[in-house]
């Protein structure tokens, strides 16, 4: 094993600070490690947490760290925020709440930014989640705000994904309902004490009620539940809902593996290759000119973007000649 | 995607200190440079800076005090940096700092101040050119 690997596993924190920049910046190098941490993985418990901005994520899992680590669990956050498709920067706020915790050893909370390349965001999130499982965290939560393809993809790769809600949010509750919603596995109406909670418990109970054959036959039917985060009111509710539905996995699936269920594995291995595809390609073709020497062609009325497109991906995954192209 | 380096900073709230107008703005300016900018919240200890620096991998740490602390709080961020072997980290400091005080402070190693009236561009132009991520 890399002196790396060791580090991490041995729980070295500058060592998996670096690893995860690595991982974000997009360095080859870090193939090798996640190689040789991967079969470290896969014992640590992942909550995915997401809602929309000022719901009080944040603040929920500044909270239930502070239970895990009473019942002395290590504790692993990922808090994803978005990169302005501007200028490329990004402000990672979600730290303050959190912050207490750290001084603590068993806690170890990283800021990650969503960056907006092709799938990278899963790609580096779930590499992220591996370094943090190879390192011996026994949860990992992953906090994002939920919006786009990458984001509820990212919320999939977790065990139990948690949506979280404002009381009033009606409407939002629809707009985040075709994607994310579907994924749920608890529901939380956070802030409680606001005004029209009960109304928000009736919308989302509705909502569930209407998939009604999804739950049948003892299926996982998703809770809901009323929290004050800022008062760690109904905070230790929502952990007994989160054992239930690690209890229920270990069930219906014997083991709580699940990343490496064939489904999953699946998945993840058809957005690894996506992103390492495009990478790959795109670079090459980026680095020899040709890409730009097809955009002018485009421009000037030579060729259509269709056969363009044909001449820069055929040759590069070898299709002519049977065999894939060695980079 | 690519193997250039994305500049990581943090700007941090030192002490008794409730006034982050200021740190805000610079987090906000930093971000429109293209930064990722990690913001503490305030009412820090150095150690608790240099814990979440060190978690974050960031390549700068600008400390931001209007409280009059910073002769005590700045050096011994510094320290601590030393301590945890991460003084590859550069940093800066801005706010209330008397002029009398500013050479002290870099003799510690806080690589530069700004004082309130420094331009935003100038505050960015000075990381561009002094910070490399690492």
């Amino acid at each position: 094993m890399s002196t790396v690997a060791e580090k991490v596993v041995a729980g070295d924190i500058r060592a998996v600070a670096r690893l995860i920049r690595d991982i974000d910046d997009g360095m080859p190098e870090v193939r090798e490690i996640l190689k040789e941490l991967y079969p470290s993985t896969g014992n640590a418990y992942v909550l995915g947490i997401t809602g929309a901005p000022g719901v009080g994520k944040s603040t929920l899992v500044d909270q239930i760290i502070s239970h895990m680590r009473k019942d002395n669990k290590t504790v692993g956050v990922l808090a994803v925020d978005p990169t302005s498709p501007f200028s490329g920067g990004a402000i990672l706020g979600d730290r303050v709440r959190m912050q207490r915790h750290s001084m603590d050893e068993g806690v170890f909370i990283r800021s990650m930014a969503t960056r907006g390349h092709f799938g990278g965001l899963t790609q580096s999130t779930r590499s992220a989640i591996d370094v943090l499982d190879a390192m011996g965290k026994d949860y990992i939560i992953v906090e994002t705000v939920g919006v786009g393809q990458d984001e509820v993809d990212v919320v999939k790769s977790a065990h139990t994904t948690v949506i979280v809600v404002i009381p009033g949010m009606g409407d939002d509750i629809q707009a985040i309902k075709a994607g994310i919603l579907e994924t749920g596995d608890i529901f939380i109406i956070n802030k409680a004490d606001r005004e029209g909670a009960d109304k928000t418990m009736s919308d989302l109970k509705l909502m569930i009620n209407m998939d009604k054959k999804k739950y049948a036959g003892g299926k996982w039917k998703p809770p809901i539940l009323k929290t004050q985060a800022v008062f760690d009111k109904g905070v230790s509710e929502f952990l007994e809902e989160i054992e239930k539905h690690r209890q229920y996995l270990i069930r219906t699936s014997g083991e709580l593996q699940f990343r490496r269920k064939k489904n999953r594995v699946r998945e993840e291995l058809t957005d690894m290759l996506k992103k390492r595809l495009i990478e790959e390609v795109l670079e090459n073709l980026t680095e020899t000119g040709q890409f730009d020497q097809a955009v002018d062609s485009i421009v000037e009325g030579k060729i259509d973007p269709y056969s363009a497109c044909d001449n820069l991906v055929l040759p590069a995954i070898g299709v002519f000649s049977g065999e894939p192209v060695k980079s | 995607m690519g193997k250039k380096r994305q500049i990581r900073v943090m700007v941090a709230k030192p002490g008794l200190d409730g006034h982050d107008r200021g740190a805000r703005i610079i987090a906000r300016a930093y971000r429109d440079a293209g930064f990722e900018v990690v913001y503490s919240g305030l009412h820090q200890t150095p150690e608790e800076i240099v814990e979440a620096a060190i978690q974050e991998d960031v390549d700068m740490i600008g400390l931001s005090s209007l409280a009059g602390a910073h002769n005590y709080l700045f050096p011994r961020t510094i320290d601590l940096l030393h301590e945890k072997g991460a003084d590859d980290i550069v940093v800066c400091g801005g706010g209330i700092i008397p002029d009398e005080d500013i050479p002290k402070l870099k003799e510690v190693g806080i690589k530069e101040i700004f004082t309130p009236g420094t331009s935003l561009d100038d505050i960015v132009n000075w990381v561009e050119e002094n910070v490399k991520p690492r």
